[in-house]
């Protein structure tokens, strides 16, 4: 299979430019900065903001505070209920995004089959539907909790910031099965590590059953995860003529 | 080719149509195009802005010519989508920032070099200097906060060296005014290069004000806040250089031709064969746009056009490196401030702009403290210090 990459000139390195660059050197000889200093002087305008910031935004408290608690929040009085719902609102937000990469990739391959002969749509389709059903376990767990499901939460901000990129790459259409591929291999590593660590902290929130109920979807990332890697290393393979 | 701006009827603007679809070309590769066809893909959106954001306030000033300048503008705004709509997804808005400078600089250079009055050379000359530096500013972030070389953009044609300190740059009000052309006397290059700088500075000071809360990192704040403060300080030098005397219809000719003028220039440098296609169609709607207003002057003004407009065009701009030009002016010029619309040496400069400048460096300069002894070097400082190969 011939890469999508291997056709027309890059020029982006000073091999295509050994002139340009040995005169730039010049340059750079002939007019030297005007500052004193190294990269870390950067870091002394940066630390009073730092130091001086506000935070992105706060948890939304539970609507339900402000009458009977629920059951679930009752087991949580006295510990740090806002954990578990910044944390809850960062996976649904993941879960919500990932199924869109999903819906993302699965139209590209459609066109584009022939790049990736070892993927099927129905195999997406079956990862994008669990995704989906995330999303459901996670609002579910939010209500149980008395919390909003519809607001968003720092790590919920957090998580759409970082899948900004991710999204950028596999709705591109000038970019391959294996590069959106790629996209989505970042998004399920998060996305696994993040099911692990919301059941640890459940369990430690004594929130059993709410944790038992993710159990099952740790178990279909796992397949996630594992599957993506096998398909990676096939088409990274194929592209190299090695397989 | 041979052009006749008062005669060549191009294409006519009920004949101009678009589509959705047609809005949104095929972006160019970031890695793959040659640089010089960004620089013009820039340049050109900045023209066709200057062209919206003129016939917006000459709509708002004169009443009868409304119906007129909408049906244009529509065309404009769709042209401009285009031309912007090339650039691709993957080119983050600092890389497209190193580009904008890139533009600032071969441009401005190649106009000055061509510029057959002294003064206004020497103005755009001025200016130089001044975006010269900021590649260099926003090189050392790029370097310093993604750890990517901007010479992948820049593609060895522009050196990357400070210009006229950044930190230095800024001045009072009064001392970003320059004289204006004649608009009897001056030649029509004169003409055409005031009106595409300005295009080129207004559009790159807008995107810095549009980009720069977009960054996280404050000192990137700073940094754009800083040099969108300059490139406002541009924006006012240039459009002062520009006879405040042409009338509402003389300005309106004078923009339809330098987007003419700005067309052909691609056109004749233009090796990207889908980008050319573009330069071609809009060189010809350009054209129907200049015998629209042309029209348009004649019966409702009552005027002869060729009051304004020059029969023939100047030769394009030279879209290629002008890096031995750009070094002499430094070496000669990087001393010279201004008082008032004079240029001046650096001893002569007036307080007003001298106690500016230190209240706004009182707290701190990001232009400064970004490239704390940084160098450009292939593959950025990470590298530098690490015995990797010499590629040249």
């Amino acid at each position: 299979m011939k890469s999508p990459q291997s056709m027309g000139m890059n020029r982006s390195g000073i091999d295509l430019a050994p002139q340009g660059a040995e005169e730039m050197r010049k340059a750079v000889r002939e007019f030297p900065p005007s500052s004193e200093g190294n990269q870390h002087t950067l870091a002394q305008l940066r630390a009073p903001y730092v130091a001086e910031a506000d935070p992105i935004g706060s948890i939304p408290v539970p609507g339900t505070l402000t009458g009977a608690p629920k059951s679930g929040m009752q087991k949580l009085m006295g510990r740090h209920a806002e954990v578990l719902i910044d944390k809850l609102g960062g996976r649904l937000t993941f879960e919500r995004t990932g199924t869109r990469l999903y819906d993302a990739l699965i139209a590209k391959f459609s066109s584009r089959k022939d790049e990736a002969t070892m993927l099927s749509v129905d195999q997406l389709q079956q990862f994008r539907a669990e995704e989906k059903a995330h999303i459901g376990l996670c609002w579910d767990a939010l209500c149980q909790l008395g919390a909003d499901p519809t607001a968003v939460t720092p790590m919920a901000d957090t998580h759409a910031v970082v899948s900004l990129g991710l999204m950028q790459v596999v709705t591109d259409p000038r970019t391959s099965i294996a590069q959106s591929l790629y996209a989505i291999h970042v998004a399920e590593l998060a996305d696994n590590d993040g099911w692990h660590l919301l059941i640890k902290l459940a369990r430690e929130l004594k929130q059993d059953d709410i944790a038992d109920g993710f159990q099952a979807a740790l178990q279909e990332e796992d397949h996630h995860l594992a599957t993506l890697r096998t398909w990676m290393e096939q088409i990274c393979l194929d592209e190299a003529g090695v397989r | 080719m041979g052009i006749n701006l008062l005669r060549d009827k191009g294409t006519p603007v009920d004949r101009q149509q678009f589509s959705w679809k047609d809005l949104v070309p095929k972006p160019i590769s970031k890695l793959n195009v040659d640089a010089f066809t960004r620089v013009r893909i820039i340049l050109m959106n900045g023209i066709e802005s200057e062209t919206m954001r003129f016939s917006h306030s000459c709509a708002r000033m004169n009443k009868e010519l409304q119906g007129y300048l909408a049906r244009v503008r529509r065309k404009e705004q769709h042209q401009q989508t285009i031309v912007n709509w090339l650039l691709p997804a993957d080119q983050s808005p600092l890389e497209t920032t190193i580009a904008y400078e890139q533009v600032a600089i071969e441009v401005t250079a190649a106009l000055a070099k061509a510029e057959p009055d002294p003064y206004i050379a020497q103005v755009l000359r001025y200016g130089l200097l001044e975006d010269f530096d900021h590649l260099y500013r926003y090189s050392a972030l790029l370097d310093r906060l993604q750890g990517i070389d901007a010479n992948t953009i820049t593609q060895g044609y522009t050196d990357i060296v400070p210009g006229r300190p950044t930190s230095d740059e800024h001045r009072d009000p009064l001392d970003d005014l320059r004289e204006h052309y004649d608009k009897r006397k001056a030649a029509p290059l004169t003409k055409l290069h005031a009106y595409t700088i300005l295009a080129g500075e207004h559009q790159t000071h807008d995107y810095y004000m549009h980009y720069g809360p977009w960054f996280a990192d404050p000192l990137a704040r700073q940094l754009y806040a800083e040099i969108a403060s300059i490139e406002e300080q541009h924006v006012t030098q240039y459009e002062s250089i520009i006879d405040p005397t042409e009338s509402w219809m003389e300005k309106w000719l004078l923009h339809e031709a330098n987007e003419v003028y700005n067309y052909y220039s691609c056109l004749e440098h233009e090796d990207h064969p889908a980008v050319r296609a573009i330069w071609e169609r809009f060189l010809d709607y350009e054209l129907g746009h200049l015998q629209f207003a042309i029209d348009v002057c004649k019966h409702v003004e009552r005027r002869d056009p060729a009051e304004y407009l020059p029969e023939t065009l100047p030769d394009p701009i030279a879209y290629e490196s002008h890096r031995e030009y750009v070094r002499q002016v430094l070496r000669d010029e990087v001393d010279l401030r201004t008082d008032g619309s004079r240029f001046v040496n650096r001893s002569q400069e007036p307080d007003r702009s001298l106690s500016y400048r230190k209240q706004m460096n009182a707290e701190g300069s990001p232009s400064e403290t970004v490239a704390a002894g940084w160098r450009w070097t292939p593959g950025g400082e990470l590298v530098a210090d690490k015995g990797l190969r010499e590629a040249a």
